[in-house]
């Protein structure tokens, strides 16, 4: 039914994302579908690497401890982003496209005023996809 | 299994070139939620620069007297009595960026050795031209040559009491002319865009190919070490968001006031404090969602509708004006300023006090005290460039669009008045000179109009990225800080500049914005030395 399933990762907050991940990987057995890891950095330093290779290497240990702790087959992918406060979702809509993935599995919070400011991400890249979205709140 | 696949920052080639620090960016941070809005902010960098703005804005209104005259005072104690250190500084910052363009160090790329560029030559030059100084032309162009044509050409020119360039040219209009052409392209050419360039190459270099974060303190490294993390580097901090709130508050204030005059001038708006707050509101909710949009959607799109405006009305001044005049004093400009340019930039042994001091320490305060902001900006938008590239773009091709810019709307001012005896050009406030000028040439309703325009724009976009770059630095240098921020230093700097406008003080605060500029220069100093020592560790 899914073929690619991609999976947007803040490794700033990994420990808040338990319950997305748990889904991800129970769907990607059960679909036998392998799970891209998507991380959208910033191009200057920033708390998860001085510069794109520490960060690379980050997302490569979350990668591989995924895979491992789920036996699954899963693959990272770094974004950076001139503006990742603000270009996040072009950002996850451009990845969705280009890994062709035909399922997103993503963590939400529950929804407050903000949200009626600025439109939710799972939304926009429900619009602007061709993916299923599924959101997981944790 | 597992693998992965990256885009964008090269790692910068070799080990040695990275800083080896424990330290991380945002490791200071206080992250918490406001209501519905997360925030992310360093400590105590934010809170101390945010309290001491108010404060600051509350001293100046309640002893109105007292602290504009105390502020002058330290502004023009500073110009005068260290002129001859601005002035020595800025030479060593236009000999060091020319001493790189040829170096081998010009080699050396921001990001590292592979690194491509963020941004193509056109959305990059915009950025950093109307960071830079748009808005300044806008305000001077024609007030500036005018200014010093006539000090020069004056009786009284050479004696102490003249403001007059280098002694001036009393009664000789051709040389009035020259020196005027070539004082006004002094200060708005090669020394102020290399104070620019030696900021923004110091963050870049030390922020992307040294892996320290974007904001002011990173560049004291070498000097400082890890004791950039502690006070020394908040102070830096501080300091820098001081100077670039006050610069961009008060400068919007007063443009605020050109603007309306303007308006006054061309629809017959009034001009009153409603008229300049709805101004200073409107200008500040276009920088609110341009900074919203992002600086791809919002900022560079703005920059690049920015350079359009002005070009069309280069083009439009060029065509309508002196056309064949204007070409050849382009040339022949060029030529005074090269050769004024030694004596011009001398700190020493002179007796134009008044136009030394008073103009080209005053105005190398200025563009200092404004480095860090436009430093920060063009640093953050240039990763991939050559050092060579850089500093070619940074500081030779704006100077010479300065020099081209003062030309058209200056040179067409001077040759007004000079050959057609059109006063109004003299005669008029300061705010309204340019529409002075303009109205000497044919369609001055659309011409005048596309100026206001361009004002208004140009402050726009000194706003959003101001605001970008103040929410970098009391985000600890992270550039991915919540949006409520960048929303809140935007709005602040719009409230501090109603504040002052309608409680007085925009002359005040500015001359305290301008005073900044002296510790910075010292700053920037240090920061040459640190520039040296970070290229000679990396790979060319």
């Amino acid at each position: 039914m899914y073929n690619k399933i991609m999976v947007p990762v803040d490794l700033a907050h990994a420990d808040k994302l338990s319950l997305a991940l748990d889904t991800a990987a129970k769907l990607s057995k059960f679909y036998n579908a392998p799970v891209t890891y998507v991380g959208v950095t910033a191009s200057t330093p920033g708390p998860l690497g001085h510069n794109q290779a520490e960060y690379d290497q980050k997302l490569a240990g979350f990668v591989a401890e995924q895979a491992k702790t789920h036996g699954i087959e899963a693959h990272g992918k770094t974004v950076v982003s001139h503006d990742p406060a603000v270009d996040l979702d072009d950002a996850l809509i451009k990845t969705a496209r280009e890994t062709q993935c035909d399922l997103i599995v993503m963590a939400t919070h529950i929804p407050n005023v903000a949200d009626h400011v600025w439109p939710s991400n799972g939304g926009r890249l429900a619009t602007h996809t061709r993916a299923s979205v599924f959101l997981v709140r944790g | 299994m597992s693998d992965t696949s990256g885009q964008g920052i090269p790692d910068p080639e070799g080990p040695s070139n990275m800083i080896d620090t424990e330290y991380e960016v945002g490791q200071d941070n206080i992250s918490m939620s406001m209501g519905p809005f997360g925030l992310d902010i360093h400590n105590p960098v934010f809170a101390i620069s945010g309290l001491s703005i108010v404060a600051f804005v509350f001293f100046t209104l309640a002893f109105q007297d007292s602290a504009g005259a105390a502020f002058n005072d330290l502004r023009n104690w500073l110009t005068e009595t260290f002129d001859w250190f601005f002035l020595t500084a800025a030479n060593i910052f236009v000999l060091l960026c020319l001493f790189l363009i040829v170096s081998p160090y010009g080699k050396v790329r921001i990001g590292g050795k592979d690194a491509t560029p963020d941004y193509s030559y056109t959305g990059w030059f915009a950025m950093l031209f109307a960071a830079g100084m748009g808005i300044g032309l806008m305000f001077y162009g024609v007030s500036e040559p005018i200014s010093h044509f006539s000090s020069s050409f004056a009786d009284n020119a050479g004696t102490p009491e003249s403001w007059a360039p280098l002694g001036g040219a009393a009664g000789d209009a051709i040389e009035a002319r020259n020196l005027g052409m070539a004082a006004t392209i002094f200060h708005w050419g090669l020394h102020p865009w290399a104070i620019y360039a030696i900021v923004a190459l110091a963050l870049a270099l030390f922020s992307y190919n040294k892996g320290l974060p974007l904001t002011m303190r990173s560049v004291f490294y070498p000097i400082f070490g890890e004791r950039i993390w502690g006070w020394t580097g908040h102070i830096i901090d501080i300091l820098a968001v001081f100077a670039t709130l006050f610069g961009l508050a008060t400068s919007l204030g007063f443009g605020a006031e050109q603007a309306n005059a303007g308006l006054n001038h061309l629809f017959g708006v009034p001009i009153n404090d409603v008229s300049k707050v709805l101004l200073i509101v409107a200008i500040t909710g276009v920088a609110l969602m341009s900074v919203v949009a992002g600086l791809d959607a919002g900022v560079k799109r703005l920059s690049e509708i920015n350079m359009m405006l002005a070009a069309l009305l280069l083009v439009f001044v060029l065509i309508v004006g002196p056309t064949v005049a204007i070409f050849t004093g382009f040339f022949h400009n060029l030529y005074e300023y090269v050769r004024y340019l030694p004596e011009l930039s001398n700190p020493f042994g002179r007796d134009d006090d008044n136009f030394r001091q008073g103009w080209t320490a005053f105005y190398w305060a200025w563009w200092i005290s404004w480095s860090p902001f436009v430093g920060m900006f063009i640093a953050r938008v240039s990763r991939g460039r050559s050092v060579r590239e850089f500093l070619v773009c940074v500081l030779l091709i704006p100077s010479v669009v300065s020099v081209f810019w003062m030309t058209v709307f200056g040179g067409t001012a001077i040759t007004q008045l000079v050959n057609d005896g059109y006063q109004l050009v003299v005669d008029s406030p300061l705010e309204l000179k340019l529409f002075a000028m303009l109205e000497g040439l044919p369609l001055q309703q659309i011409t005048s109009f596309i100026a206001i325009v361009l004002v208004i724009v140009f402050f726009v976009t000194s706003s959003d990225s101001g605001s970008l770059v103040i929410d970098t630095i009391t985000a600890g240098g992270k550039i991915d800080a919540p949006v409520p921020q960048r929303i809140f230093w935007a709005s602040f700097e719009g409230l501090v500049a109603i504040a002052l406008l309608l409680g007085g003080g925009l002359g005040a605060l500015q001359a305290m914005a301008v005073s900044t500029g002296f510790p910075f220069t010292i700053i920037l100093l240090l920061a040459c030395f640190a520039i040296l020592k970070g290229l000679h560790s990396e790979p060319r």
